[in-house]
């Protein structure tokens, strides 16, 4: 049985008084031991897909849809089964661990808490979280237990933040971003530390990041997110070789290539949608300098394509014609 | 920490020094020779210059202040002019039920104003109703909430007395409860508002988030990390609130008939008992300072990246 399955989830959110659709439609699994990336600009709706399957959302949030966690719904959890979901199967890695880390208390308390909070004794709490510390490459983890936040680095404090996700022995991770907020030069070893001990421990991810290489590097397998719809799903290594949505191919293509610079980056001509401006027909058309009539008419199915799941009218006409250049005809 | 500790002890001390001289030389700029007040109003120059000789009313200013300064410093707070006394002796029995007052108006403001600023933030029903009440609390003066709360409690229903204050412990909080609700009505509404703002802005802090994924429970969710970290505003604005209550209590003890701190102040002032009227301002002011100042370590407390000496 797949640990999360995600079916045509939407959620829509109350701005100024009216409810706002932030999220459109999206359905995705995750196996055991699975990585899943999602990937998405900003405003895409990543973020409120991670949370939603938490439950995490603003108060006032209407989600529809339906979200499985090993087969029970998440969305009809009442309180107990909830915390019990939260305290035992499911963990976060938040972005900003400066921010998401309570300031005015040690790194101890804040290590101790779930597991104390779910009834574990003191001293075999503070055994295994040493132990975890050490493993996330903490130096000095006894003495770090008395430290405050302020007193680490960023670098530090996310190895912090992912040793308290990895104690509680979670079945499913949910990773938003959680690197984008570090120095660039800790950024590698972060992810590498992730990366290793969720193998070693067959924990399933969602990794939620902006940044495509690095979701293709770390995962199985990538979904894009474009304007609260899922566009497509594809495994990680197909993904370059294989093509299937003119929004990857575009997003490929924008990001720097540090071993064949080309003097001018290049851009998915337009700007981004948020998903509450999408009109009748596909989210990308407007940008897409593949869209025929039909496009702009008729929003595409999630539909399975090779190995994969693809979101387009013409996924199978464009196929081997999507290259990692930027999209033809696409100029400003 | 202990370096911070210590600049905030410094400046502490050159805060109450500075203000000495200001209340001591207050008083030189008040009309009136206390010389002429001393000898009955009716005095031959003669009498006036024996009454400045024996009193140092001639002196150099810095002359008289060092003398008044050290005698300060050994517990001596000067002779009163009018009633012939020991300052010292004449507060010994006011004192008490000043503090009295104060700390019991402070429990019900803090209390008061925590409690209902938490349940405005966290109850949307609740936090209407509190919203109301405490924007007209915070209009009402203490002189008005007197003498309301006398009309209502002391005359129609007979529940507390309407002056005084007590002699033994029971007795005296019977006697300076209304005096209590009266002088922290305005102050609990200020603090409710206040915490209110507090924890409505902590509970949205990305670390709340953070506690809340980890199925930590609600109770220990606000008190752990929304109320905890709202404690640190709400502390530095207390300390504040302590300036405010002195100044009410002034008002309120001559509302009450209460024999404290504050209507021997008005009292002395009137009688131009220049020795009496520098001691209570030197108290009140030293008070103000130094309950900033433990407010401060309290914050420091709170607080560890202020320990850091970042503040």
């Amino acid at each position: 049985m797949n640990v999360l399955e995600i079916n045509h989830l939407a959620v829509e959110l109350p701005v100024e008084g009216a409810l706002r659709r932030v999220l459109h439609d999206v359905t995705l699994s995750i196996g055991p031991g699975e990585a899943v990336g999602l990937v998405g600009e900003s405003g895409a709706g990543k973020s409120m897909a991670s949370r939603a399957v938490i439950r995490l959302l603003p108060a006032g949030a209407v989600v529809h849809g339906d979200i499985r966690y090993s087969g029970d719904s998440v969305l009809a959890m009442d309180r107990a089964a909830l915390r019990h979901f939260r305290t035992h199967d499911v963990a976060m890695v938040f972005q900003d661990p400066r921010a998401h880390i309570n300031p005015v208390r040690t790194i101890g308390d804040f290590l101790l808490e779930a597991l104390l909070e779910r009834g574990e004794r003191r001293d075999d709490a503070r055994a295994a979280v040493i132990a975890l510390l050490a493993a996330v490459g903490v130096s000095e983890p006894e003495r770090r237990l008395r430290q405050f936040p302020h007193e680490l680095s960023g670098g530090l404090l996310q190895r912090v933040m992912i040793a308290a996700a990895l104690a509680v022995s979670p079945t499913l991770l949910l990773a938003d971003e959680p690197t984008t907020a570090l120095d660039v030069t800790t950024q590698s070893d972060v992810m590498v530390i992730l990366d290793a001990r969720r193998r070693e421990r067959g924990l399933a991810m969602l990794f939620v990041t902006h940044d495509l290489e690095l979701a293709a590097a770390v995962c199985d397998r990538i979904a894009v997110l474009y304007a609260g719809f899922l566009v497509e799903d594809a495994p990680a290594g197909d993904l370059h070789r294989n093509l299937r949505h003119p929004y990857t191919a575009g997003l490929l293509a924008s990001r720097p290539d540090p071993v064949a610079p080309r003097p001018r980056l290049a851009a998915i001509p337009g700007r981004p949608l948020s998903a509450f401006e999408v009109g009748a027909g596909c989210a990308f058309a407007p940008r897409c300098a593949f869209a025929v009539e039909r496009c702009h008419l008729e929003r595409p199915e999630l539909r399975a394509l090779d190995a994969g799941r693809v979101a387009c009218h013409r996924a199978e006409e464009l196929a081997g014609q999507l290259a990692l250049s930027p999209t033809p005809g696409g100029g400003e | 920490m202990w370096k911070v500790i210590g600049e905030r002890a410094v400046s502490l001390v050159v805060t109450l020094l500075v203000a000495s001289v200001g209340i001591y030389g207050a008083l030189f700029l008040a009309p009136g020779n206390p010389a002429t007040l001393l000898a009955g109003g009716h005095a031959t120059p003669a009498v006036l210059a024996a009454i400045e000789r024996t009193e140092h009313l001639n002196e150099p200013f810095f002359t008289r202040y060092w003398d008044w300064l050290v005698g300060v410093l050994h517990g001596n707070l000067g002779q009163s002019f009018v009633y012939r006394e020991p300052v010292t002796t004449l507060l010994a029995g006011r004192v008490g039920n000043t503090v009295f007052l104060v700390l019991y108006a402070a429990t019900l403001i803090i209390a008061g104003g925590v409690v209902l600023g938490l349940l405005a933030a966290l109850d949307r029903r609740a936090g209407a109703a509190i919203t109301v009440l405490t924007s007209v609390g915070l209009g009402i003066p203490s002189f008005v909430a007197a003498i309301a709360l006398i009309t209502v409690f002391s005359v129609k229903l007979g529940w507390f007395p309407v002056f005084g204050s007590g002699t033994d412990l029971l007795s005296q909080l019977w006697h300076l409860t209304l005096p209590a609700v009266a002088l922290a009505i305005s102050w609990t509404a200020y603090t409710a508002q206040l915490t209110k703002a507090a924890v409505r802005e902590e509970l949205g802090r990305e670390h709340v988030e953070t506690a809340r994924s980890r199925g930590i429970s609600r109770r220990h969710v606000i008190l752990r990390h929304v109320l905890r970290n709202a404690m640190i505003p709400i502390t530095t604005v207390s300390g504040l609130t302590v300036a405010g209550l002195i100044a009410g209590d002034v008002v309120v003890e001559q509302a009450f008939g209460i024999n404290g701190l504050g209507s021997f102040l008005v009292q002395s002032t009137l009688q131009k008992d220049f020795a009496s009227v520098q001691a209570v301002s030197l108290i009140l002011v030293a008070t103000f300072v130094i309950v900033n100042g433990l407010v401060d370590l309290w914050s420091l407390v709170l607080d560890p990246r202020l320990r850091a000496g970042r503040a």
